[in-house]
């Protein structure tokens, strides 16, 4: 596969197994930086295992995440500094302020002193929340920390932010104040992968979207691509949502 | 190793610890109480105070000299609280708890003790009515009570009327006896005859007008081995090193459990796409703590230096050794609950069961001295028996930096282990 310059991921034949179940096989699709790539899948589909393995959370059995060509190797790579993650837990300290929950994680990345001030500062006005910024997470809305689950992937300025379902059970302003941030990182030429079960995010948001199921990956295009591919009720234009029920069946999968 | 992670993680988890208003109360106030309380309980008397008493009752069916004379003597012993009641009183006040022991002096029993006394009755039966909760009282009663009939009929047959009469009564009997062989009568007849003497010798010679029964033969001088002559046993020292390790424990196992909770809440995640160690990550929350745990330790002893006046009469350096490989203990402690426990709901459970299994076998509770020998030996295994007995030696005891060795290395090899383990099985991602 050719390195594009404008890439800035490239996600190579990752698979993952945990005993007999493979939980991604074969894995492969790339991220352009000022993009948004959307992974789509049903519950159980590999979405979240493939999202840890390129934030280095879990090692893949075989296949490689290239980081602008680099391959990115083991927990203390200095390439992860590229990567940020907003998990799909609230992965915050309740019991503290906001402003220390984000000293200690841009800490992580060894940010110390005004270069960390100033990152808290740039985070937490991105997502409207810096007259907050002393109060105790422990008083915020689910909104509130949704968006603050945001900004602590993106203090220390990742080229690459993976977003696991990052609007759950948050109301439609905070949703809206989400995308309205991510299509500020996309112009800021951030590349961005988001995994949801909302369709409609993803027609909103999505430059690509990569339809994983059982592992694998099944479809990947821009939406209208995927959407030619189905033809629609009367011959209308076909929605995302039953291109995804057409590409993975109808079946429950909980 | 980037260490401004480190820290950070050192930063969060004291400011975590710091900010839940329990956790800082159960792990420093609590102790302090509980300490102050068994300290007051194991201290003992102080060199002013009189000892504790046991409480018994006396009752007197027999009336006789020898029956006054052993309450007299057991109203005027130290050890014992003497209370007169009748027979069924006595009972009740034993059945309740009131009272330990009671003695029932039976009708006939000076009489019949005085003529066991020379070997030829038969012996009187002292009655004692005890509470079956409190058999160490009734070893020390049985104790106490046997120097004071003895004291009693002794002193009644060698002075008393009840003494005379018998040998006056015994005389004619042997000196009529046909069966008795002629030697052995000739040499009991003149054995008597000198009791006799003794007992009429003239009033206000030597001890005639006081006389003096069977006494012990020695008296005792008891020295405490503690950290010198002039040093008494604090037992503060005691149960402060106990309280203090024990809630130290159960605040690095909670700490083992909030591992969990983060892991489930995802954190775990966030820090490992951080590009930083697993080892890092442990680390931090070794050292937080192994911190946590030394102010623990510190403070509670702080607090029982300035009002119970515990004092380190051994090493300073090994008190400080000891309690810094029991602070790396007990945070690896706290690791090795987070490897090992599934879900923060079974981890809370199985390791409080297991914290308190290793106090109360480790010595923290009561001393190890009073468990059968097999549990002495057994209890070796166990690390809050190393950390007690080793604190013990730098306070109370006064034993040098030597002293502090072996439990260092002790602590510091099951600080290891717990390590070891916690680093191969903690698993990082939930499900």
């Amino acid at each position: 596969m050719p390195f594009v310059a404008n890439t800035i991921l490239n996600i190579q034949h990752l698979r993952k197994s945990f005993g007999t179940l493979v939980a991604v096989d074969d894995v492969s699709f790339k991220v352009e930086r000022g993009t948004l790539v959307g992974l789509l899948g049903p519950n159980g589909a590999g979405k979240t295992t493939t999202v840890s393995m390129i934030a280095g959370l879990i090692a893949p059995d075989n296949g490689d995440v290239l980081v602008e060509g680099a391959r990115l190797t083991g927990d203390t790579d200095p390439k992860k500094r590229r990567i940020g993650l907003v998990p799909q837990d609230l992965a915050l300290y309740d019991e503290l302020s906001a402003r220390a929950n984000l000293r200690f994680f841009g800490a992580l990345y060894s940010l110390s002193g005004a270069a960390l001030d100033q990152a808290i500062t740039n985070a937490m006005t991105l997502v409207g929340l810096m007259d907050r910024l002393n109060d105790r997470v422990s008083t915020y809305s689910g909104g509130m920390k949704r968006r603050l689950n945001l900004a602590a992937g993106l203090l220390h300025d990742p080229d690459v932010l993976l977003l696991d379902e990052p609007t759950v059970g948050v109301d439609p302003q905070s949703r809206n104040a989400i995308f309205d941030n991510l299509e500020t990182l996309k112009k800021r030429g951030k590349a961005l992968i988001y995994t949801t079960h909302y369709m409609e995010e993803v027609e909103r948001l999505a430059d690509r979207i990569v339809v994983i199921d059982h592992g694998k990956v099944i479809a990947e295009d821009t939406l209208d691509g995927l959407q030619s591919r189905v033809a629609g009720v009367g011959g209308g234009r076909a929605t995302l949502e039953s291109v995804f029920l057409t590409l993975t069946g109808r079946s429950l999968r909980d | 190793m980037a260490f401004t992670p480190l820290l950070a993680m050192v930063r969060k988890d004291l400011q975590l610890f710091f900010s839940d208003r329990r956790s800082v109360i159960v792990s420093f106030v609590v102790p302090i109480a509980i300490a102050s309380f068994f300290g007051s309980i194991f201290s003992g008397p102080s060199n002013s105070s009189e000892p504790a008493k046991i409480s018994i009752a006396v009752v007197d069916h027999d009336g006789s000299a020898i029956s006054k004379a052993i309450l007299s003597g057991a109203q005027g012993d130290r050890n014992l609280k003497v209370a007169t009641p009748a027979e069924d009183e006595a009972r009740s006040l034993v059945k309740n708890g009131k009272t330990s022991v009671a003695v029932v002096i039976p009708k006939g029993f000076g009489e019949a003790a005085g003529s066991a006394f020379f070997g030829d009755g038969e012996k009187p039966a002292l009655g004692f009515l005890y509470d079956p909760s409190r058999n160490v009282e009734l070893a020390m009663v049985r104790g106490v009570l046997t120097q004071h009939v003895m004291e009693a009929v002794s002193r009644e047959m060698f002075g008393g009327e009840q003494g005379r009469t018998m040998v006056q009564r015994t005389l004619p009997q042997i000196e009529a006896s046909t069966s008795m062989p002629a030697n052995d009568k000739r040499l009991l007849i003149e054995m008597l005859g000198s009791v006799q003497k003794f007992y009429n010798r003239p009033e206000g010679t030597t001890a005639a007008s006081q006389p003096r029964g069977i006494t012990m033969p020695y008296t005792v001088k008891e020295e405490a081995m503690t950290a010198g002559a002039n040093v008494a046993y604090n037992g503060y020292a005691h149960s402060f090193a106990g309280m203090a390790i024990q809630f130290l424990l159960f605040a690095m196992a909670n700490i083992g459990v909030e591992m969990l909770l983060e892991r489930q809440r995802g954190l775990w995640s966030r820090l490992r796409s951080a590009p930083i160690s697993k080892t890092t990550l442990l680390l931090g929350k070794a050292v937080s703590g192994a911190l946590i745990s030394l102010m623990i330790l510190l403070v509670s002893f702080g607090f029982a230096m300035i009002v119970f006046k515990v004092r380190i009469h051994g090493s300073v350096l090994g008190f400080l050794g000891i309690s810094l490989a029991c602070a790396v203990m007990a945070s690896t402690f706290g690791l090795l609950v987070a490897a090992l426990g599934n879900s923060p709901a079974t981890a809370r459970g199985v390791t409080t069961l297991a914290v308190l299994m290793m106090v109360m076998l480790g010595g923290a509770w009561v001393p190890t001295f009073i468990f059968p020998a097999w549990l002495q030996q057994f209890t070796l295994i166990v690390p809050v028996r190393w950390a007690v007995d080793g604190l013990d030696a730098m306070t109370w005891r006064g034993i040098g930096v030597t002293g502090a060795l072996m439990p260092v290395a002790v602590l510091a090899a099951f600080a290891v282990a717990f390590w070891t383990v916690a680093a191969t099985r903690f698993r990082w991602t939930e499900g």
